[in-house]
């Protein structure tokens, strides 16, 4: 097959594939969003975006974001390089980080709310240490940032362990000749850390980013079963929609508002770490 | 090495998938009984005795609704029979499901049955079951009740001053209310607070004593356990200790009664300037247009409307019959309470019994959420009554001008679309 | 927090052959510790979930609670007789084991083409995959239903099988994408001058080095099928899965079948990640180290 055609037989087959289990319901769905009584009309999105939560429940997503996916960077970095250098215990050490992989959002909202839920574990913990005489209600209307914090705990136990497989994966593709050149220069393992890996690991880092970021608009389970209805999320918004009120075209709208996010926040972090042209190293 | 072996399984797994497709059981779509409990006496108890294979699906409203949308979108069916909540039957348009008119089979009180109808001259669904909201209590809690009060004949005043009396004593406010995104605080509004103060739902949403309702309730909130945001089913905290009084739909409230029936006493909903407000909760049952065995469908339809099997759905599920039945004296210890309970309420000299909402079509939900916000945001958010009020009462006009729905009680009737005034 | 602070001497234990300075020795300790909380983080929440599931009804509400579980095994063994359980967990098997194979088959070449070729529509092609993983499933999970009832792929495992791919392929294609972006170009002209085709070349030079990749691909897909439960919800009648038929009945469940119900969907996907963990490591990067 001649070289300039074999890129497009390659992605052919996943192209089918998306264009009929993705992108044809997808059409139909999209079209909800701008129909209306009387033909194609905005109506919907005005609708949405003047809802007295809509700005409320933005504000929530993009926040959980930002306190979460950064730690969640650094984080699964540090367990990436750190399980890389280890010496016994790797495959064992890797296995307990990667337990949360395994877990549903649903599951993981059950098990965060049995600790943080007034006659819950940390309660017992501390009214067992004496830390306090009587259990607190963590997860009270009065205390938002408590709710926030118990929240955005919740997503990066959850979640971390997304960032963490690529990384590792990624991490063990780069030649070890490159580590050992750094040493005979001298570098300490710090710079080694920045001037080798970092740049090197730039296509995981980029993809890791991204699918975490994307997730991270749809953050839902987790974030109802801690927050209640003291914390909206744009997710449980257009749950709401879709469901509690029966407006498939408002919820495909406000969807819509989420995809368009999430491809912002996908085009910015494809600039910020560009894979060089030709993808050698 | 690893992929081949994973082939290998799918390959095999393919196999397995085009074998069973035969398949002759009626299928029962419903989003009632879904807790694991309750779906395995249903299939257990109740089903087990029908003259032919039952699949019991207990789904929640989101699977439950898409799935059924999917069936009638493409004009064929696995589903046969529905048990759902009037609200997501009225949501429907009544061509998609078959007239039961000629069954022979319906509740015992006309009020239900009109609600079956959905604005048509015939059944549309047929009523299946009931249930209501109640209140329930710690027993540690009675010693605090204000001197005089009687717990069968509350008043909203004297439910504030117990709520004090215990946060005193106790130094935690411990009344709890369903107030998290799964929890039923609209039909609070609507059915308890909203007729108990104002005897009307929709006319007198902005009315003064509408004002005099949200302050009361204001009062009550600041003994509410402030967690409750979070609160869905209050079984739970009455369990654990975290609320001793409570209000909640009667079936969220059985397992704190079945685990533990010394502890907690079930009583009715508080009276208000106008009488005790309460409302029903109703479950009907109806067949899809799509349905593949009609005959089938409405054969276990019949046997679900039998007395003795009402009966095993009432222990199964904590929903009371909608027909004529003897009750036996072995019901589960949830029941018993609640039956007490409800029987005091309805039997209650100021009893002002109010009905689910009809008529709104799919703007139920619409009409859900004005309630649900006027709380978030004159509670949650502290925000002016009167001016929340003005501004909800908006929509709220949008809404009922939109479907045109009538007053229902306890509103007094309108011609044409129910006013809010 | 405890755990870190009793088992941080450890290694003092362990025999050192070189002698290390002090600077050294406190860096191997802070390693130790900081390795030793980690796991800590994540296995202490699912310590509790543990606790839950073998306790009493009466136990799960209790406060305070205790720290070490009672060993009552009512929960579990409700489960153990529900009705229809057995062949639930099969189908889930089945349809996970399905995703694998399709989002591998189809998101490895895909994966490969966008880091060795430079084409039109390059970008769009990659912005397009990721927005599968943008808009809310329950949304699009309508006209799906009814495109499977319309072609009869509804009630199938197959047909469950093949929305869990088009959710698992945008993991597959990226991460496969990132890993052979990190293999350099020349080892393949290598292998192609020594007499290799483009072909044997990536059998046997290329598909070595992408094994943690595709074990990644492969692990993502198979969590994302079992853990999935609107479609499955939706478009499974009598094959239900495992998801769907404990997951939906859970929210309302009473707290100890909630923790039961739970920790018996973690528990085969635990499984599977560790029977695969081991190729997650790269063949030459840090093996040989």
């Amino acid at each position: 097959m001649s070289p300039r055609l074999l890129p497009y037989a390659l992605i052919l087959p996943v192209t089918l594939f998306l264009c009929v289990f993705f992108l044809y319901p997808f059409i139909l769905v999209s079209q909800q969003a701008f129909g209306s009584a009387d033909g194609w009309s905005l109506e919907h999105f005005r609708d949405v975006v003047s809802y007295w939560k809509f700005p409320i429940s933005m504000q929530n997503t993009l926040l959980l974001a930002a306190a979460v996916v950064p730690v969640q960077l650094a984080l699964s970095l540090l367990m990436a390089t750190m399980v890389t250098r280890m010496q016994k215990g790797r495959d064992l050490v890797l296995y307990v980080w990667t337990i949360p992989l395994g877990i549903s959002d649903l599951a993981a909202g059950i098990i965060w709310l049995a600790i943080f839920e007034q006659s819950g574990f940390l309660n017992s913990m501390m009214v067992g240490i004496g830390a306090i005489d009587s259990p607190m209600p963590f997860l009270s209307y009065q205390n938002p940032g408590i709710i926030f914090l118990a929240i955005a705990l919740a997503e990066i136990w959850r979640a971390t362990a997304i960032m963490l497989v690529i990384l590792v994966a990624g991490i063990g593709l780069i030649p070890k000749e490159y580590y050992e050149a750094a040493e005979v220069f001298g570098a300490s393992p710090w710079q080694r850390f920045l001037r080798v890996t970092l740049p090197l690991l730039r296509p995981s880092l980029q993809t890791a980013l991204i699918l975490r970021v994307v997730l991270a608009f749809e953050v839902f389970a987790v974030v109802v079963a801690l927050g209640g209805s003291q914390f909206p999320v744009l997710m449980s918004e257009i749950y709401a929609y879709q469901f509690d009120l029966q407006n498939s075209g408002a919820a495909a709208a406000l969807a819509l508002i989420v995809l368009a996010i999430s491809i912002v926040f996908t085009l910015v972090i494809l600039r910020a770490l560009r894979v060089p042209k030709g993808a050698t190293i | 090495m690893f992929t081949r072996v994973q082939m290998l399984g799918a390959a095999a797994a393919l196999a397995v998938s085009a074998g069973d497709v035969a398949q002759a059981d009626v299928l029962f779509w419903s989003t009632q009984a879904r807790p694991a409990e309750e779906a395995q006496a249903m299939r257990d108890n109740v089903l087990d005795g029908f003259d032919g294979e039952v699949d019991f699906q207990p789904n929640e409203d989101g699977p439950w609704l898409t799935r059924l949308r999917a069936e009638i979108e493409s004009g064929t069916g696995t589903i046969d029979v529905l048990g759902s909540l009037h609200g997501n039957f009225s949501a429907m348009n009544p061509d998609n499901l078959v007239d039961l008119g000629d069954m022979g089979v319906m509740a015992a009180s006309e009020t239900f049955n009109d609600l079956g109808r959905l604005g048509t001259d015939t059944l549309q669904y047929i009523p299946w079951m009931q249930a209501t909201y109640l209140m329930a209590a710690n027993r540690e809690a009675l010693q605090y009740l204000p001197e005089g009060a009687d717990i069968d004949a509350l008043s909203y005043d004297e439910l504030i001053a117990w709520t004090a009396n215990v946060e005193e004593a106790t130094g935690e406010a411990k009344f709890g209310f369903p107030a998290g995104p799964d929890g039923l605080k609209h039909r609070f509004f609507q059915g308890y607070l909203y007729p108990s103060y104002t005897n009307g739902v929709v006319r007198t949403f902005a009315s003064d004593a509408a004002v005099t309702a949200w302050e009361a309730f204001r009062e009550l909130w600041e003994h509410t356990n402030p967690a409750s945001t979070n609160y869905a089913f209050m079984q739970e905290q009455l369990l654990s200790g975290d609320a001793w009084i409570v209000f909640d739909h009667s079936s969220r409230l059985a397992q704190a009664f079945n685990e533990r029936p010394d502890d907690f006493v079930a009583f009715p909903a508080p009276a208000g300037p106008e009488g005790r407000g309460f409302m029903p909760v109703l479950a009907g049952l109806a067949i899809p247009e799509t349905a593949p065995d009609q005959d089938e469908a409405k054969a276990l339809i019949e046997y679900l409307m039998k007395p003795e099997i009402q009966i095993e759905t009432l222990r199964a599920t904590g929903f009371f019959p909608v027909v004529n039945v003897e009750f036996p004296d072995d019901l589960p210890p949830s029941v018993q309470a609640a039956g007490a309970a409800i029987s005091a309420m309805s039997g209650a000299p100021d009893a002002n019994p109010g009905l689910l909402p009809a008529g709104l079509g799919e703007m139920g939900g619409d009409f859900n959420r004005v309630y649900v916000d006027t709380f978030e945001r004159i509670i949650l958010g502290g925000q002016d009554i009167r001016t929340v009020l003005d501004d909800q009462k908006g929509r709220l006009a949008e809404i009922m001008q939109e479907t045109g729905a009538p007053c229902w009680a306890p509103d007094a009737p309108s011609d044409g679309a129910c006013p809010v005034e | 927090m405890t755990h870190a602070s009793m088992a941080a001497p450890a290694p003092k234990t362990e025999p050192n052959p070189t002698p290390v300075t002090p600077v050294r020795n406190s860096g191997r300790y802070l390693y130790a510790a900081t390795v030793i909380l980690l796991c800590a983080w994540v296995l202490v929440p699912l310590y509790f979930l543990l606790v839950n599931t073998l306790s009493s009804p009466e136990q799960v509400s209790t406060f305070p609670k205790s720290f070490i579980p009672e060993f009552d095994l009512g929960s579990l063994q409700f489960f153990a007789g529900f009705q229809g359980i057995l062949n639930a967990l099969k189908n889930s098997i089945i349809v996970a084991s399905m995703t694998m194979v399709m989002s591998i088959l189809f998101g490895a070449p895909a994966g490969y083409a966008l880091s060795r070729f430079e084409f039109r529509g390059k970008e769009t092609f990659r912005v397009l995959i990721l927005l599968t993983r943008a808009f809310p499933l329950p949304l699009l999970a309508l006209p799906l239903a009814v495109l499977f009832i319309r072609t009869g792929l509804d009630d199938t495992t197959f047909g469950l099988a093949l929305v869990h791919t088009t959710l698992a392929l945008p993991f597959a294609v990226l991460i496969t994408f990132s890993l052979f972006s990190g293999i350099p170009v020349e080892l393949e002209e290598a292998a192609w001058t020594l007499g290799c085709t483009r072909f044997t070349a990536f059998t046997k030079v290329v598909l070595p080095l992408i094994l943690p990749g595709i074990t990644a691909s492969a692990i993502f897909a198979f969590v994302i099928s079992w853990n999935e439960v609107f479609a499955a919800a939706v478009l499974t009648i009598e094959n239900r899965t495992l998801t769907a038929f404990l997951l939906q009945t859970l929210g309302e469940a009473p707290l100890h079948l909630k923790f039961a119900g739970g920790f018996i969907l973690v528990v085969p996907a635990l499984i599977f990640i560790f029977a695969v963990r081991k190729y997650l490591f790269s063949m030459w990067g840090i093996a040989n180290r």
